[in-house]
C-alpha cells in the first residue's frame, strides 16, 4: 500500500477482502454438494454456503458502488482475475477430509465472528446493517464448525489424528487471517472494524478453548506462516476456483444477461 | 413424482367379497378417502409399496442435487448462484422430510439408502442425464420440477397421511423452483446472444422426451397401476398425467419460441389435447435398468459421499456418548 492511502480506498480494499473470502469460502463449500457425510450435512453446508454468498453480494453492492468505475457486484464477482482477489489464503484451500473442511470453517469463523461483531459497531451504517444482519448468521456458523472440531478431537481415535493434522496443515493461514495490515489499522482508526490488537487475542483465545475442549494440541506460537493475499499474492488453488466459477463469464464474454 | 414402475406385489386387484374383514374395513376407508395414518392397520402389500414409492421418491431428491451441483460452482451470477443454492438446499430437506415419512411405516433410512447404493431400487430416470449447459439449469427447473409438480399435485390427495402430508408442503417449494426454471431461459430467450438462445434449444432439445419419461411407462404396460389405484396411492393414470403435463407445457414452449423435438407433436381439436408422437421406451428402461449415460455416476457419488463420510459418523456418535458419560459422572 501507499503511503497516500485514504480511507475510502482502504475501505474499497478492505469491502473486497469481506466479499472475495465469503465468496471463495462459499464456492468450496458448494463443490461439496451431493458429497457430504449425510444428510443432514448436505442441508448445513449449503445453508452456511448460502449465507457467506448472500454476505459477499451484499459487500460486493457497496464495494461496486463506492469503486464506482461502471463494474457491477456480478463483475467484481466474475470478471477479476487471482490477482485482484483479496480473500484469505485459508478460504481457497481445498475442502480436503471433513476435518480439514471443518477446520478450515472454524478458523475463518473464529475470525470472521469477532470481525463482523466489531463491524456493527461502524460509523458507516451501510456496514453495519450489513454486518448486523450478518452477524447472527456468522454465530451460527461458529458455533456449528467449533462443535464438529470438538466431535472431532473428542471422538475416535481416527477422527483425532484426522482433526489434529487438519489443525497443523490449515495452521500457517492463519497469521495473515487475523494480523492487520496498514488498510485495517486506516479503517479501525476511523471506527470500522475490530482493534487490531484485540482481534488477535479474541481469536487466539477462542481457538486455544476449542482446541483445549477438544483435546488437540496447538501449533507452537512461532510457526511459520503464509503471507501474501492481502496483496494478491495467492496459493495456486485461487486460480483454478477462479477458472471454474468464471467459466461462464470466460467463455460467454458478449453475454450481457443470464 | 418420481416413482416409475413401483411394484406392488399383486397380480390383479381383490373385489371386496375376497378380502378379509381386516381389508374390507381398510378399502372401505380408502374408499370414503379417510386417509390412513401410520398407527392404522394396513395390508402389507400397501406398506411395502407405499415404503418403495416414498424411498424411491425421496432416493429422487437427493440424487437429483447431483445434476444441479453439477452446475452450482459455475453459476454465473450472483442472483443465481444463491437461487440454485437455495433450490438444492430445498431438495435435501424433501429427501429428508420423505425419508420420515417413509420411516412412519417402520422402514429404517439407512437400510434403503444401503439398497440405493447396491443398485438394488430406483430413483427417477431423470436423473440419469447429464447437465451439459448452464440452460440445462433453466429446463430441469422447468420441465423436470414440472412434470415433478403434474404428479405431485395428484398425490397431495394420496391415501397416506403422511406422505400427504410431505406432498402438500413439498409442492409448494416446487412451483416456486419451476417458475425460477423458467425465467432462466425466458431471460436467456428475450436478452441472450444467438448462442445463448442456442443453449436454450439445444438444453430443451436433450430434455424434452427424458421428462415425459418421468411419469413412467404407458398405462397399458403400467402392471402395477390398478392395485395402486385402488389403494389411491397412486390417484391418475401415468398417460393421463403424461397428457396433462404436455397440454400445460406446449403453450409455455411456444411463449418462450422454441420448439419440441416432436414433429407429431399438434393440437387436436377433437380431443382437446396436444398429440405426441411414440417415446423411445427401450430408452427408458435401458435407463431404468442401470444403462442411462449418468446412472453409474450418480450412485458411486452418493455411496462415496456416505462411506467415505463414515468416520464422520462413527465420531460424533463417540463425542456424543462421551459428553453423555460426563454429564452422568458428573450427576
Amino acid at each position: 500500500m501507499s503511503k497516500t492511502m485514504t480511507q475510502q480506498e482502504a475501505l474499497q480494499e478492505y469491502l473486497l477482502r469481506l466479499a472475495d473470502s465469503d465468496m471463495i469460502l462459499g464456492q468450496r463449500l458448494c463443490e461439496l454438494c451431493g458429497k457430504a457425510p449425510a444428510l443432514e450435512e448436505e442441508m448445513a453446508l449449503m445453508n452456511v454456503a448460502l449465507d457467506l454468498v448472500g454476505q459477499a453480494r451484499n459487500w460486493y453492492e457497496y464495494a461496486a458502488e463506492l469503486i464506482d468505475d461502471g463494474r457491477s457486484a456480478d463483475e467484481l464477482a466474475f470478471r477479476r482475475d487471482a490477482h485482484d482477489y483479496r480473500n484469505a489464503l485459508m478460504v481457497e484451500q481445498p475442502n480436503g477430509d471433513y476435518a480439514v473442511t471443518m477446520g478450515r470453517q472454524f478458523f475463518f469463523d473464529a475470525w470472521h465472528y469477532f470481525t463482523i461483531a466489531a463491524l456493527t459497531k461502524a460509523p458507516d451504517e451501510r456496514i453495519a446493517s450489513i454486518a448486523a444482519k450478518a452477524a447472527k448468521e456468522v454465530q451460527y456458523h461458529l458455533r456449528r464448525s467449533s462443535e464438529w472440531v470438538k466431535r472431532f478431537g473428542d471422538g475416535t481415535e481416527e477422527s483425532h489424528q484426522r482433526m489434529q493434522t487438519a489443525v497443523d496443515d490449515l495452521w500457517r493461514f492463519t497469521g495473515e487471517m487475523i494480523e492487520a495490515d496498514e488498510v485495517e489499522q486506516t479503517l479501525f482508526k476511523a471506527g470500522i472494524g475490530p482493534d487490531p490488537e484485540q482481534l488477535v487475542a479474541d481469536w487466539k483465545g477462542l481457538v486455544n478453548e476449542v482446541l483445549a475442549e477438544a483435546t488437540l494440541t496447538p501449533p507452537p506460537e512461532d510457526a511459520w506462516m503464509y503471507r501474501g493475499a492481502k496483496v494478491g499474492h495467492h496459493t495456486e488453488h485461487l486460480g483454478f476456483i477462479l477458472a471454474e466459477m468464471q467459466f461462464l463469464q470466460r467463455a460467454y464474454p458478449d453475454a450481457k444477461t443470464w | 413424482m418420481y416413482a416409475q414402475l413401483v411394484e406392488t406385489g399383486a397380480k390383479r386387484v381383490k373385489s371386496l367379497e375376497e378380502m378379509s374383514p381386516e381389508e374390507r374395513e381398510f378399502q372401505l376407508k380408502i374408499d370414503a378417502e379417510t386417509k390412513i395414518e401410520a398407527k392404522n392397520w394396513m395390508p402389507e402389500g400397501y406398506r411395502k409399496t407405499l415404503v418403495r414409492q416414498i424411498s424411491q421418491h425421496a432416493h429422487s431428491e437427493v440424487v437429483g442435487m447431483l445434476p444441479e451441483g453439477n452446475w452450482i460452482t459455475r453459476a454465473p451470477t450472483l442472483k443465481r448462484k444463491l437461487q440454485l443454492m437455495a433450490k438444492i438446499q430445498d431438495e435435501a430437506g424433501h429427501g429428508l422430510y420423505l425419508y420420515s415419512a417413509m420411516e412412519t411405516l417402520g422402514a429404517d433410512r439407512d437400510e434403503e439408502i444401503d439398497k440405493l447404493h447396491e443398485g438394488k431400487v430406483k430413483y427417477s430416470s431423470i436423473f440419469n442425464y447429464p447437465t451439459l449447459s448452464w440452460a440445462d439449469m433453466g429446463t430441469v427447473g422447468w420441465l423436470v420440477d414440472g412434470a415433478a409438480i403434474v404428479n405431485q399435485v395428484v398425490l397431495q390427495r394420496t391415501s397416506y397421511g403422511p406422505y400427504s402430508r410431505a406432498m402438500i408442503r413439498i409442492c409448494k417449494e416446487e412451483s416456486f423452483h419451476q417458475r425460477q426454471g423458467y425465467q432462466i431461459l425466458l431471460d436467456l430467450m428475450r436478452e441472450g446472444t444467438e448462442e445463448q438462445k442456442q443453449m436454450v434449444q439445444d438444453s430443451i432439445n436433450r430434455f424434452w422426451w427424458p421428462s415425459l419419461m418421468m411419469f413412467g411407462p404407458s398405462d397399458d404396460q403400467s402392471p402395477n397401476s390398478q392395485q395402486s389405484m385402488a389403494w389411491k396411492i397412486k390417484r391418475k393414470s401415468n398417460d393421463e398425467l403424461r397428457q396433462m403435463f404436455i397440454d400445460q407445457t406446449v403453450p409455455q414452449l411456444e411463449f418462450l419460441g422454441c420448439t419440441a423435438p416432436d414433429p407429431d407433436l399438434k393440437w387436436n381439436e377433437e380431443r382437446g389435447h396436444y398429440d405426441f408422437g411414440e417415446i423411445d421406451w427401450q430408452e427408458f428402461y435401458d435407463v431404468l435398468k442401470g444403462n442411462g449415460p449418468c446412472n453409474k455416476e450418480r450412485v458411486e457419488t452418493r455411496k462415496n459421499a456416505i462411506d467415505g463420510g463414515a468416520w464422520v459418523r462413527e465420531a460424533a456418535k463417540a463425542y456424543a456418548e462421551k459428553q453423555q458419560q460426563k454429564q452422568q459422572n458428573a450427576a
